[in-house]
């Protein structure tokens, strides 16, 4: 038996969807057995990546899919959201977005951009390949802390 | 899913409720939903994001982009009624430093005294 279940969604790269995904998600991961605020991270990381892909790898014109696999283990969740299409260079995205700091002048705040930087916060790992367009690889694990180690989740 | 914003004009101050979530498919309309303020010198705009139950990326940077506009005019922009998970994404991007941010218990605070 393999150590997880395995959920694809496939969803078309239109900006209507996020949220399709993102519910979904939210649904996988109540089933993984994250806390409420768990959940919630989850839900936000992987819009931004979705988000991204639908955004930066397809031109308007084009009609891109967004794929987005989800493994669901014991104690933790592995989303990988991939966009098969043009990509965008993260590492230089990355290099330019980070928090704000309370010494930037307001008028050269960034909008946008954020995605990245939100995904490596809220998320215990995060992964990208540049391979057949971006690939971005997240992990979450089911929180120690917060869970009572006497209580038995429920498997249904 | 759906958003609303709706904008009540007095003078020089502007209040505006917005409900709904807020994401890349809702952003763009409460963009041009707030592109209808008429700025002026020393504006004083307040959003009350009490209603809103999810939002992203996308929506900080609407927010970023009215308060860029608004500060270079000398006015205020404050957001109200924030719920505890929005106003981590404020608190994680360095957000909460810059801009003028009230959570929903400092406003049940308010109201109370």
């Amino acid at each position: 038996m393999k150590p997880f279940d395995y959920v694809e969604i496939r969803v078309p790269a239109k900006t209507q969807y996020v949220s399709v995904a993102r519910l979904t998600i939210s649904g996988l991961a109540n089933r993984v057995g994250f806390t409420y605020d768990d959940i919630e991270d989850l839900k936000l990381a992987a819009s931004e990546a979705i988000t991204n892909a639908v955004q930066h790898a397809y031109s308007a014109d084009e009609d891109g899919e967004v794929v987005i696999g989800c493994a669901l283990y014991k104690e933790k969740m592995e989303i990988m959201v991939t966009d098969h299409g043009k990509s965008f260079n993260f590492e230089e995205t990355k290099a330019k977005i980070g928090p704000y700091h309370n010494l930037e002048e307001a008028s050269i705040l960034r909008e946008g951009g954020l995605g990245i930087y939100l995904i490596e916060t809220l998320m215990d790992e995060v992964k990208i390949h540049h391979e057949e367009g971006v690939t971005v690889f997240m992990t979450k694990h089911v929180g120690i802390k917060q869970v009572d180690q006497n209580v038995e989740h429920l498997t249904s | 899913m759906n958003i609303s914003v709706e904008l009540f004009e007095k003078n020089m101050n502007v209040k505006g409720i917005i409900k709904g979530e807020i994401d890349a498919f809702t952003a763009p309309v409460l963009r041009e939903n707030l592109l209808d303020i008429s700025l002026k010198e020393n504006i004083l705009i307040e959003l009350d994001l009490t209603d809103v139950s999810y939002m992203d990326s996308t929506g900080l940077g609407v927010f970023v982009g009215i308060y860029k506009s608004v500060n270079a005019l000398n006015g205020q922009l404050k957001l109200t009624g924030l719920s505890s998970r929005l106003k981590r994404l404020f608190d994680i991007t360095g957000l909460v430093e810059i801009m003028d941010i009230q959570t929903r218990e400092e406003v049940m605070i308010d109201e109370t005294v």
